[in-house]
């Protein structure tokens, strides 16, 4: 089984939604990376998303985007990313962690190489947003000789019938986007998630993620009750903003994961993951 | 569907796919492939009408003012001795630039979706001054993203758009140029899909784009094929057309394209030489990526990361390019060629002094190819450039590279 199914069963069985967290890799800087995975994982973060930064982040909103530039100012490659990946497996080797990013740096490396290289690093699963499984053909197979997972978004308005074909390429999970628009958007219509949510599970096999507006512990909550993963991504990267230069910077993101952790763990308690 | 690494010339370059070889598609999140598929079907259908295309001509006619003329440059073609020099005039059609064309095709259909809102990304401001326009003639609200360096040069055609009634707004991000205000309609369009339509101002981006705004501007080549054989009674030797997204060109060459013996010339920006890497010449000097929802010819780092590109011309600043010209390139179809800032702003003056036409900057750059050409040519040949726009939006730029302030 994958990291990642492996990941979430042990969610399922313990009652609890995943929290994944993500971060712009080398954002403020690539040394910094490796530091502030483990301070997630340890605030209880499940599965980490790392944004490989790319300079045009069209699905992005203005935080991530300012995360992007941050991250290319301070020199951060692929190859520094995954160099991240496998220092971060010397100490974990269960937390899985997924790549976020856009179709061209597959283009540039080769889709193979960079499979490749990702897979050794010990990355499990990729998240292309501007390559929908339509134009994926050929990493398909890549993809799966090396093992690792490709994970698609659902937007709030795909088609049934896009949700089967979908569903049919996806792996690791589905990510459920919850709303019309880029990352860090405004706020969040949990009877629509749930909605939503519903119609993949209807559709799919698959845990199901929402992100895309969740900012805080209540979203958080709110969300833990419907789905099976929850993506935390511009409220953490805008405390990177705020205190990247800052010492316990790392200490701050594990304390931030940290409080989604308990508002997700209390939604799930009281009012179950029906 | 696979990725065709073969390139096939025997293949169709008529291609209704979105796909042009290896190159274009449809490389958006999720959330643009609904409101893609809708518009590829609303185009579908409209196609289909006669009561669409008839609109559409009626609004060529009677508001843009075509057909444009094909005019015979005559001191020009005496200044270069050699081919004849026919300048087909987009620079007379309504809002001074080809831009008009797409704009109104593309209104005509958002009207016909009951589409309220539309957004527009601008480079030079032609294609924003053309969305404004039509717009306004259509009651429609209208919102334009610019560079925010493009929004200080061009500083004319912003205004021209305020008085149009859209809002025009700058964009800080990225390189502050057309390909930031790309991203940033994009994620408008992405926020805002259910009552807006983003009327994308050249062949670039995901299908059905590329193959609508070709549609839409091939007006350009089909009046001027029958303007040269009516003028020389026979084909031209050559097309030549500037290259920033590849409207223009990609217009004024389809109709030509199984004319085999009618050579294709795309110019693209070689801003200050290939050579000092500060230019926007993706087929030149860039290679196959993914940007803006398709794959076609980039700048690009060894990376992927998009690279800055540099042109005295702010309609062909585009790191970019459309993908039937990636295509057409790889098939050797057409020819894509560099002229560099300087060489454009002498074919600016003397487009000015031989014929009295002021010719917009990206035009200037056809301009200049086409009487490198000329000379190489005999004066039995002719050559069709299209002069894709007016000149008036860039007389700031041209007067600070001589040092007046205006
Ligand atoms: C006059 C003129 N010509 C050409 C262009 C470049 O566009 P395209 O390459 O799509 O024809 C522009 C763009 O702003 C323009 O204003």
């Amino acid at each position: 089984m994958s990291r990642i199914s492996e990941r979430f069963q042990t969610c399922r069985e313990a009652g609890r939604a995943a929290l994944i967290p993500y971060i712009t890799g080398g954002d403020p800087s690539p040394q910094q990376t490796v530091e502030i995975m483990h301070g997630l994982v340890a605030g209880g973060a499940d599965i980490i998303e790392i944004g490989v930064p790319f300079s045009d982040p069209m699905a992005d909103g203005p935080v991530i985007q300012a995360a992007c530039l941050r991250a290319l100012q301070a020199g951060t490659s692929v190859q520094d990313l995954f160099a991240a990946v496998r220092e971060f497996r010397r100490q974990d080797t269960q937390t899985p962690v997924v790549f976020m990013g856009y179709a061209n740096t597959l283009e540039a490396i080769g889709y193979k190489s960079y499979v490749e290289q990702a897979a050794a690093a010990g990355v499990d699963g990729l998240l292309t947003v501007d390559l929908p499984p339509d134009e994926a053909g050929e990493l398909t197979g890549i993809a799966a000789e090396a093992g690792v997972e490709l994970i698609y978004l659902v937007a709030p308005n795909t088609s049934e019938q896009r949700l089967e074909y979908i569903s049919k390429a996806a792996g690791g999970f589905i990510y459920a986007v919850a709303l019309k628009g880029v990352t860090g958007a405004a706020n969040l219509d949990t009877d629509l998630v749930a909605g939503q949510v519903a119609a993949i599970r209807n559709a799919s096999q698959l845990p199901v993620a929402v992100g895309f507006g969740v900012r805080d512990p209540q979203g958080a909550a709110a969300v833990a009750r419907v789905a099976d993963g929850v993506v935390v991504g511009s409220a953490l990267v805008q405390m990177i903003a705020d205190y990247g230069t800052a010492p316990d910077l790392a200490q701050r993101l594990q304390d931030a994961a940290a409080a989604l952790r308990r508002g997700m763990d209390a939604a799930t308690q009281s009012g179950g993951n029906a | 569907m696979a990725i065709e690494t073969e390139i096939n010339p025997e293949a169709s370059v008529h291609s209704d796919e979105g796909r042009f070889g290896r190159y274009g598609g449809r490389f958006v999140s999720e959330t643009l492939i609904g409101p893609l598929e809708e518009l590829t079907a609303a185009y579908a259908q409209a196609k289909q009408d006669p009561q669409f295309h008839a609109e559409v001509e009626r609004e060529l006619s009677s508001f843009v003012g075509r057909p444009t003329p094909l005019y015979f440059a005559q001191r020009l073609t005496a200044n270069s001795a050699g081919a004849k020099i026919y300048l087909k005039r987009e620079d007379l059609a309504h809002t001074g630039a080809h831009k008009i064309n797409n704009t109104v095709g593309q209104a005509v259909l958002a009207a016909r979706m009951g589409k309220r809102r539309i957004i527009a990304e601008t480079g030079a401001g032609q294609h924003g001054v053309a969305t404004a326009t039509v717009a306004a003639r259509l009651g429609l609200e209208c919102v334009v993203y610019m560079g925010a360096d493009d929004v200080q040069r061009q500083a004319a055609n912003v205004y021209r758009m305020r008085l149009l009634g859209a809002e025009v707004r700058p964009v800080e991000g990225g390189t502050r140029t057309l390909k930031d205000a790309l991203n940033e309609a994009m994620r408008d369009w992405v926020t805002n899909i259910d009552d807006t339509f983003y009327i994308i101002g050249t062949v670039a981006g995901p299908h059905p784009y590329p193959t609508l705004v070709r549609d839409l501007q091939r007006v350009i080549g089909i009046e001027a094929r029958e303007q040269i054989c009516a003028a020389e009674g026979e084909l031209p030797a050559a097309v030549v057309a500037c290259v920033g997204g590849g409207s223009n060109a990609i217009g004024i060459f389809h109709p030509f394209l199984d004319d085999r013996g009618v050579e294709l010339y795309g110019v693209e920006a070689g801003g200050e030489g290939l050579g000092s890497g500060r230019h926007a010449a993706p087929l030149n000097a860039g290679r196959p990526g993914v940007l803006h929802g398709s794959r076609s010819y980039l700048m690009e780092s060894a990376e992927g990361q998009i690279i800055g590109t540099h042109s005295i011309s702010a309609g062909l600043d585009y790191p970019g390019v459309g993908p039937e010209h990636a295509y057409l390139k790889d098939i050797g179809r057409a020819n894509y060629v560099t002229i560099d800032d300087d060489e454009a702003i002498a074919a600016f003056h003397r487009l000015c002094r031989c014929e009295g036409i002021m010719p917009a900057l990206e035009s200037s750059h056809a301009i200049a190819y086409a009487e490198q050409l000329a000379a190489r040519l005999s004066p039995q040949q002719s050559i069709v450039v299209s002069l894709s726009g007016r000149g008036d939006k860039d007389i700031a730029t041209v007067a600070a590279q001589e040092g007046i302030e205006l």
